[in-house]
This record gives C-alpha cells, sequence and structure tokens, in this order.
C-alpha cells in the first residue's frame, strides 16, 4: 500500500473533504491505486442511502436535487451529490452547469457537491459512478444524490448505483404511448412529473397512472407517480416521504 | 469517441455584485472545445463560495471574471481562501475589465495572468495547458 493513498483513506475516514475530493479525483482518472483504493474503503461501506435523479436535459433534475437536499439538511442528514454532465465526442471537453442550480448549499459543511463529465461512458454516467458513490458512502455521508447526465428511453446506468431511481419527466413528455414503450420507464421507482403548474401536467399524471395499472410488471414494482414544481417547493416533501419509505422497503426485502 | 483521460478542470466564477456574464459564458464555451471540463459557478459568488466550489471540484485552474471594479479585493481574497485550505497548486488568473495598472499588484497576489477583452480563447487554453501543475 502506498503511504500517500493510506492517508488519503485514512483523511476522508476521519472526515477531511479535501482528502475525499482528492481520492474522487484518483479513481475518476482511473488511476493505478483504484483498486487499492477501493479495498481500503470496504469496510467503511453500506451505510448510505442513494438516490438517483434521471430524466431529459432541462426537466429540473438539479432544481429537486437542490430541494430534496435542503429537506435532508432540514432532518440532520449530510448529503453527497455527483452530478453527471456529458462530455463532447468532438474534443472531450465538458461544461459541468448542475452546480449552479444547488448554491443554497455551498458553503454547508455538510454537503458535498461533485461535478462529472461521462468521458466517453454510455448510459447517462461516468464509468467510475459507482466507486465514486463508494467513497462518499465511506466518507459518511447519509444520503447520495446521483443525477445523471440529460437522458432519452435507454440509459440505464443509474440502476445500478442507485437504491431508488427518480425519473423526472416534464409536462409535455408524451402521451400513454411513449410510456408503454420498453426501457427506461421500467427502471423508475418513482415518476415525477415536475413543472406541474404547466396546464397539461394534470393529464401526464393519469395517463401515467393508467398505463402503469395496465403493466403486469409493476404490479410488482409498484412505481408512483407524483407532480411537483421543484422550483416552487411544491410537492417536495411528497417526493422525500416517498424515498423515506422506499428506503424502509429496500432494507425490508 | 477518443478518450481523454485526464482532462484540465477548470472553474470559471463570477465573483461580486456584477452581472455581466457574457465573457464567462464564451469562455466556458471556448475552454469546452479546446477539451477542458468547465464547471461555471453562475453569477454574484461570493470569494468562499467560490473556493469551497474550487475545493470540492479539485479543480486544476480557477478563472475569475470581474467587470464591477472590485477585482483589486476579490481576487486576491479568493487567493487567500484557496491556500488557506491547502489549494497550493491551483492556477489562478483573471478576465474583465481590469485597468492595467492593477495588472502588476494581483500578480504578486497570485493571480497568474490577467486576460482582458479581446483576449483569444487558444492563448487562454495554452496558457493554462502551459501552467498547470499536475
Amino acid at each position: 500500500m502506498k503511504p500517500y493513498i493510506v492517508g488519503l483513506v485514512n483523511g476522508m475516514v476521519a472526515g477531511s473533504e479535501g482528502c475525499l475530493s482528492k481520492l474522487i479525483t484518483l479513481v475518476e482518472d482511473d488511476s493505478p491505486e483504484v483498486p487499492e483504493i477501493m479495498k481500503m474503503i470496504y469496510p467503511h461501506l453500506g451505510r448510505a442511502y442513494c438516490v438517483g435523479i434521471t430524466g431529459a436535459p432541462g426537466v429540473g433534475k438539479s432544481t429537486l436535487a437542490d430541494r430534496l437536499t435542503a429537506i435532508a439538511r432540514g432532518k440532520g442528514l449530510s448529503v453527497g451529490i455527483v452530478a453527471a454532465d456529458p462530455s463532447s465526442a468532438l474534443h472531450g471537453g465538458a461544461v459541468l452547469g448542475d452546480r449552479i442550480r444547488m448554491q443554497q448549499h455551498f458553503l454547508d459543511n455538510r454537503v458535498f457537491i461533485r461535478s462529472m463529465a461521462t468521458r466517453g461512458s454510455q448510459g447517462g454516467l461516468p464509468a467510475s459512478i459507482s466507486n465514486i458513490t463508494k467513497l462518499l458512502d465511506a466518507f459518511g455521508k447519509d444520503i447520495i444524490i446521483v443525477e445523471t447526465v440529460g437522458v432519452g428511453q435507454t440509459e440505464m446506468g443509474i440502476a445500478k448505483v442507485a437504491d431508488t431511481v427518480v425519473l423526472v419527466l416534464s409536462p409535455d413528455a408524451g402521451d400513454s404511448i411513449q410510456f408503454m414503450k420498453a426501457g427506461l420507464i421500467e427502471i423508475a421507482d418513482v415518476i415525477v412529473v415536475n413543472k406541474a403548474d404547466h396546464g397539461y401536467a394534470e393529464n401526464l399524471v393519469d395517463e401515467l397512472k393508467a398505463v402503469l395499472l395496465f403493466s403486469p410488471s409493476n404490479a410488482k414494482h409498484h412505481t408512483v407517480v407524483l407532480p411537483t414544481q421543484a422550483i416552487n417547493n411544491v410537492g417536495i416533501e411528497e417526493l422525500y416521504k416517498e424515498l423515506e419509505n422506499r428506503r424502509t422497503g429496500v432494507r425490508a426485502v | 469517441m477518443k478518450k481523454t483521460k485526464k482532462p484540465i478542470r477548470v472553474l470559471i466564477a463570477k465573483p461580486g455584485l456584477n452581472g455581466h456574464d457574457r465573457g464567462a459564458k464564451v469562455l466556458t464555451l471556448g475552454l469546452r472545445d479546446e477539451g477542458m471540463e468547465v464547471i461555471y459557478t453562475g453569477i454574484r459568488q461570493t470569494p468562499a463560495s467560490i473556493a469551497k466550489t474550487a475545493f470540492q471540484e479539485d479543480v486544476d485552474v480557477v478563472a475569475l471574471s470581474c467587470l464591477s471594479g472590485a477585482h483589486n479585493y476579490l481576487f486576491p481574497k479568493v487567493v487567500e481562501l484557496l491556500r488557506e485550505k491547502g489549494m497550493n497548486e491551483v492556477l489562478v488568473i483573471g478576465g474583465g475589465i481590469i485597468p492595467l495598472d492593477d495588472v502588476p499588484s494581483l500578480k504578486e497576489k497570485g493571480i497568474k495572468a490577467i486576460f482582458g477583452p479581446g483576449s483569444a480563447i487558444k492563448d487562454i487554453a495554452n496558457f493554462i495547458r502551459e501552467n498547470v501543475k499536475r
């Protein structure tokens, strides 16, 4: 074991954000030390609740993450947020713009926000995401929110990392046929219709509920549909409550 | 796509009460196209929130933009807070409306370069590549 790595891991487990930040960089950069790091943090895993937020660009994923974080903090829980945005297929660059919606938490010492680019990985998340959430778990975060890039119908990466998957839709997301199709919709535990002040929202909520009612697989999965207005803080308490219930469910299984 | 393993990470930040962010946005896109990962904070940030963001994001570069005239206070304050957090290697550069007379003292206080109006994005990108320590 390299002393440098041992120092970082011990520092992180003891609560140093600087060590956490450096370790995330090493894991994100796929450095040769990754197996060593993961082995060292293994005894500290298994405490955090990981919520995934996915959906098309601009539907309000980051704003929802921000509002959920505010509720969690109100309950005294610490929060880690990993927010992904796409890397360019042309030159590898990226604009990471999710953090901008989370400014109320910038100076909160119990909220850690990290922006990540996908770096060529498909599925809506960077390849290193699973290990990064483990770092936040080992650091001691109570809740980890993973926000995917803006996705469409097939990006399933979130199902592998999150305990509970929230799919966010905007009110003009389509009619019932869209939601009968296979894909992303099948892995959602909670479907949020955000921007619910929009005239189409009520109709979409009804259509989604109808499709879920028809779906044989949903008899086991119990996906729920919730309307929210993230920027107005409407429906967020209900969403948070549902996520809490799901956590109990996850543990009971 | 070509797998770029370790892109340079840049934080573009606007400290202070100044809402003119065209330059910051142009640079965000320009550095993105130069293959860098660019985090943009949005307008009206405090030095404390900028330093905290740089720390959590473990960026290689902090690029500060200010057009309101408060650069002589805000830029060195960000550098001071970064150093307090142990970020001694991070490259800090500045831009906006900065009188030439102010540049030497800003450089003395740890802002490695000032890129004013008319600066070419290529030049800024090259300066970053040459001066980033990683």
